[in-house]
């Protein structure tokens, strides 16, 4: 009894001191969650309305979403969005999940050498290679295609890093003993590497996902024209009149938000392991 | 025979190795390092782009820059986005990740989680929602209005200083809670013991703060400066679709006049990008050089 009775006052005071916390924190998270239900409110509502400063729900969503489809080839787009991004998070998992497990479990000082090489070519500007890329991709003939998306993200040492920094927790015993159970070097890392590795794999997925979704800069160079335009480019042309309708705008912001938005409230926790992993 | 056959399989690993990092080596060689050469070669050509030839004197491009207004004006932008906005965002992460550390504290998954949301759009979509927020019929300057802060409405974006603001503030709402996210994982390797002595001996609050979490996460300090770095020095989304770099260039970035000089309406100057965007290159390795200096001078 006397010890419940002195336990209770203890919590309250620190829970007391921790009033400017939680009111600290409640400030920045309004801050943070602000726009984005603003952005939720105002497709629902008239241009006028959104210049008026009206923060809740209104009616116009129908109307707006009718103006959108109307004048922009927004399911065009979403679709582009979703199939570029999906074909780059397959092609880039792959490409750079190869490397890192060769990178950690086949090390040597060669390869540690190639790696460090590799590693410097996060301080790449990407602006700085647009140019020959451009040069390349066209030459190619591959412009306004998906190969003209994803090459330049196929392998970035950010993903190779990932892979190898998670390659340790791989038991290299395993290894030696699939070898002597007649399994190739290919069949270690397909039947044994990637089953173990599932939750790395998530992470990156979310990651490259994410990132393929809202490229701007690349897409906006290659893929020139309404059929293969994606979400950000559209939301970004539909910006540039002189009379811009805010309610369709926010609507088409939705629209490229939501699919990102989702992924980041399902996969929140692959999300953080993803962005923080490969520096464990 | 027994022998030579251990060295066959020996081989054939060590090839399968190589094998299995050669595509994505191959790609960033193609992807990234000849393309970094070949922006150095295409930075001493002038002319238009189907015909580029040896510029005369070969560093023209290079001395043309320094009478460059505009050049000028977006690298002062930039510098100005990263002197502001970086030091700021990092101290506010690194607080409010120490915040979320305590565990005594209520809701800490749920403060997590809404601070962590900004860094889920993308940075088109934010960057539309601000310049709406911010519009001169806006959201901003209606509620100022209500509240009887402002009597006409303030031109944010047609300003050079104001648009300077609203940049910076768009950017420190996107990015607080995505290196948050890295502090609080640095925070998590740390004795949650270390804490409590600290609190036991009387440690304010700052005190703690300052004395104890940032020198601990002072790997993590330097590892989010060289991406904020680095993010900031190639800034374009923001400066594109927010200002558009106006009002009259006053906000534009240097990724964004680059991308202007090779790509957009008008002349394509290769040439002239490329010496722009080699620059930018040299100032990313040199502030990553000097960032990983000053972190390792503990030891």
């Amino acid at each position: 009894m006397t010890e419940r009775t002195s336990r209770k006052p203890a919590v309250s005071h620190i829970q007391r001191k921790l009033i400017p916390s939680y009111i600290f924190l409640t400030i920045m998270s309004l801050i943070s969650v602000f726009p984005l239900y603003w952005m939720f409110t105002a497709a629902t509502n008239t241009s006028l309305e959104v210049a008026q400063g009206k923060i809740w729900f209104g009616s116009n969503l129908a109307e707006n979403y009718r103006n959108l489809i109307d004048g922009q080839n927004l399911w065009q787009a979403m679709g582009n969005s979703f199939f570029y991004a999906f074909v780059q998070t397959l092609a880039t998992l792959l490409i750079c999940s190869l490397a890192g497990y060769g990178f950690e479990l086949y090390h040597d000082k060669g390869k540690d050498k190639l790696f460090a090489v590799l590693l410097l070519a996060m301080m790449v500007p990407q602006v700085a290679t647009l140019i020959p890329l451009f040069t390349m991709v066209s030459k190619m003939k591959m412009l306004n295609t998906v190969w003209a998306f994803i090459i330049p993200g196929l392998a970035t040492p950010f993903m190779i890093m990932m892979f190898r920094q998670n390659s340790r927790n791989f038991p290299i015993d395993t290894m030696e003993a699939a070898r002597i159970d007649g399994l190739s070097e290919v069949g270690i890392f397909f039947r044994m590497y990637f089953p173990m590795m599932k939750s790395t794999y998530a992470a990156s997925a979310v990651i490259v996902f994410m990132n393929s979704w809202n490229a701007y800069m690349w897409p906006r160079t290659v893929m020139k024209g309404n059929t293969v335009q994606t979400m950000p480019m559209l939301i970004a042309n539909m910006s540039n009149g002189y009379a811009v309708d805010y309610g369709m705008l926010m609507l088409g912001v939705l629209f490229c938000s939501l699919p990102t938005i989702i992924v980041f409230f399902v996969l929140q926790k692959q999300f953080a392991e993803g962005i923080t992993g490969s520096v464990k | 025979m027994k022998k030579k056959q251990g060295f066959g399989l020996l081989a054939k690993q060590k090839a399968a190795g190589w094998g299995f990092l050669a595509p994505a080596s191959l790609l960033i060689f193609i992807m990234s390092f000849y393309p970094m050469v070949k922006a150095f070669i295409t930075s001493l050509q002038t002319g238009p782009a189907a015909k580029l030839a040896w510029a005369e004197p070969i560093f023209k491009n290079y001395t043309r820059m320094v009478n460059d207004k505009v050049f000028l004006t977006a690298m002062g932008n930039t510098f100005l986005y990263l002197l502001i906005q970086v030091p700021i965002m990092l101290i506010l992460a690194i607080l409010l990740a120490q915040l979320l550390n305590n565990k005594d504290l209520k809701f800490r998954g749920l403060f997590r989680t809404l601070i962590f949301l900004p860094c889920a759009t993308a940075l088109v979509s934010y960057s539309l929602i601000f310049k709406t927020l911010f519009a001169n019929e806006g959201l901003i300057n209606s509620f100022l209005r209500g509240l009887g802060i402002i009597q006409e409405n303030v031109n944010w974006l047609g300003q050079s200083d104001t648009a300077k603001a609203v940049i910076i503030i768009a950017l420190l709402w996107r990015w607080t809670g995505y290196n948050m996210v890295f502090f609080l994982a640095g925070l998590q390797n740390i004795e949650y013991s270390v804490y409590e002595a600290a609190n036991i001996d009387g440690a304010s609050g700052w005190k703690t703060f300052w004395h104890i979490t940032v020198p601990l996460l002072r790997p993590v300090i330097v590892m989010t400066g060289i991406m904020s770095i680095n993010g900031t020095l190639q800034l374009f989304d923001e400066s594109v679709n927010l200002t558009n770099g106006g009002p009259a260039n006053a906000t534009i970035t240097m990724s964004h006049y680059i991308y202007n000089n090779a790509l957009g309406q008008g002349v394509a100057n290769f040439g002239y990008a490329s010496a722009l965007s080699f620059i930018v290159f040299i100032m990313v390795a040199i502030l990553a050089f000097i960032n990983l200096k000053v972190g390792d001078t503990r030891d």
